[in-house]
């Protein structure tokens, strides 16, 4: 398989404030693969992966410093362009997000701010991205419905589908399944098989076989440290560390 | 109650020529024609309207600066300081108005600096207030994954405001222009001071104009018999007027949010 490396991390600290929420992170995250993050609340695994698309910007009194390298740049430099950035690097909330728009709105959502405005495009991408996100056989009759009716699963698909529509390199999930029923959240990682073949996933989650079930690699976070980066299989059942074990052998957490 | 009692049967009588006619002479005898109102209707509505439509998109421009660009330390200071604006008496208004905007317009445009223009600007000032703390609640009330979900999809700040948080926030802004239209017709003080109070269909916006409120107060001091049953009906008109714009209020803050 290949082993090319889609974001490089070195060195990785993280202030809110006063408190180091991220400490000395370094990490190279593989290409078309999934990587999942796990820990317990509050290891940084979120911070972590809000770093790569600088959704960390909109908070206030956060001091960042070392690399994180994407297409061999330094996207922490302050001469970024975080817009174009974001349409590479997309993010999946903890909780659905769509706008209260129509379906097709939330989805056409994207290319429009990208300046496409033929109708016929948009139709086509909207098809595609529902179709990519396998949403499209339960809307396709209701485009124009609010988004807000679709049940939570649904939603998040759309999202997904949304960010899909913008075409990005990376899609990073924020537990993208926590806010969801097991039936929702088993086809959300139905749908993130799929979608490894064509992008790179970095899934955060608090949920360890969901790590197992969907990721290549895992990373283990602990009080904002990475205390263990392997394959997943590596990871859960020859853990090197105390740490990594306790916590997938369900001691704490 | 006491309006209606004194002012519907006034209405009866002098029918639709009241509402349409274009001669107000209310020391007259009651001659038909002597008691039409409209051009004081039609002086309401274009003060309104123009006042809102000055004040509408500076107050919702001002919103969105206080709800998603100001540093909050800015916020803190500008906040009170637009609510204590809403506080100040329309008389002082008036006066700031009589005493600096109407020589101002005297001496640029010519006339008598007493003229739609004139209530224009002040209206559009007095509103403001009203505008701006509604639409900057509600903008500040739009749940904020809706911002997160824009950006992350790489939608510029003023992308995100234009299309999803104003979009999202348009029923609080709606309430609130509709509010702001509701301060501007029922303001009587600030506009009698500065409107020049003729009852003329204005043929500029230089041209001194009168609106029902400002008419009412100025004449019912010495009104009798039927002038003073005239001023009532007049006080009909403009509840009319006012219940139709708080209606559409009430609709435009209940609709459901989707855009």
């Amino acid at each position: 398989m290949n082993n090319a490396i889609e974001i490089s991390v070195k060195d990785l600290d993280l202030w809110f404030g006063k408190f180091q929420a991220l400490k000395k992170i370094s990490i190279d995250i593989p290409k078309n693969k999934v990587t999942a993050l796990i820990g317990p609340s509050g290891c940084g695994k979120s911070t972590f992966i809000k770093t790569l698309d600088r959704m960390n910007d909109l908070v206030d009194n956060v001091k960042i410093t070392g690399e994180v390298v994407y297409q061999g740049r330094n996207i922490l430099d302050s001469d970024t362009d975080v817009v174009e950035l974001r349409k590479q690097i997309g993010m999946v909330f903890q909780k659905p997000n769509p706008f209260p728009k129509s379906i097709f709105d939330n989805v056409a959502y994207g290319p429009r701010v990208h300046g496409v405005r033929k109708k016929a495009n948009l139709n086509e991408v909207v098809e595609r991205s529902l179709k990519a996100a396998a949403l499209w056989e339960e809307v396709k009759d209701r485009l124009n419905e609010s988004a807000l009716r679709l049940s939570g699963g649904q939603q998040q698909r759309l999202c997904i589908a949304r960010l899909l529509a913008v075409e990005p390199e990376v899609l990073l999930m924020d537990e993208p399944a926590s806010a969801l029923d097991p039936i929702a959240t088993s086809k959300i990682e139905d749908l993130i098989y799929e979608l490894k073949k064509d992008y790179t996933i970095v899934i955060v989650t608090h949920n360890m076989q969901q790590a197992a079930r969907v990721s290549s690699n895992t990373a283990f976070f602990y009080l904002g440290e990475l205390v263990e980066f392997a394959s997943t299989i590596d990871l859960f059942e020859r853990p090197r560390d105390k740490r990594t074990e306790d916590y997938v052998t369900g001691k704490f957490g | 109650m006491f309006v209606f009692s004194q002012g519907v049967p006034f209405l009866a009588e002098a029918g639709s020529s009241f509402l349409t006619g274009s001669v107000w002479l209310p020391t007259d005898s009651f001659a038909a024609g002597a008691w039409g109102i409209f051009p004081i209707i039609l002086g309401s509505l274009i003060v309104t309207l123009g006042a809102v439509a000055i004040g509408a998109p500076l107050g919702i421009a001002c919103a969105v600066f206080l709800a998603e660009i100001a540093p909050p330390a800015v916020r803190r200071v500008l906040v009170p300081s637009v609510s204590a604006l809403a506080g100040v008496p329309s008389v002082v208004y008036g006066f700031f108005a009589l005493l600096v905007v109407v020589p101002w317009i005297r001496g640029q445009f010519g006339g008598f600096g007493t003229s739609v223009l004139a209530c224009w600007i002040i209206l559009s000032v007095m509103i403001l207030p009203t505008i701006i703390s509604i639409s900057t609640d509600s903008m500040r009330a739009v749940p904020r994954e809706y911002k997160e979900g824009s950006l992350a999809m790489g939608a510029t700040s003023w992308q995100t405001i234009r299309s999803v948080l104003i979009p999202a926030a348009s029923s609080g802004i709606v309430t609130s222009v509709i509010l702001g239209m509701g301060r501007a017709i029922g303001e009587t003080m600030a506009v009698l001071l500065v409107a020049g109070n003729s009852v003329t269909i204005p043929d500029s916006i230089f041209a001194p104009v009168s609106t029902l409120t400002a008419t009412i107060a100025l004449e019912m001091g010495y009104a009798t018999g039927a002038h003073q049953q005239a001023l009532f009906a007049m006080g009909v008109v403009l509840f009319v007027f006012i219940m139709i714009l708080t209606g559409l209020a009430n609709l435009a803050s209940r609709r459901r949010v989707t855009f």
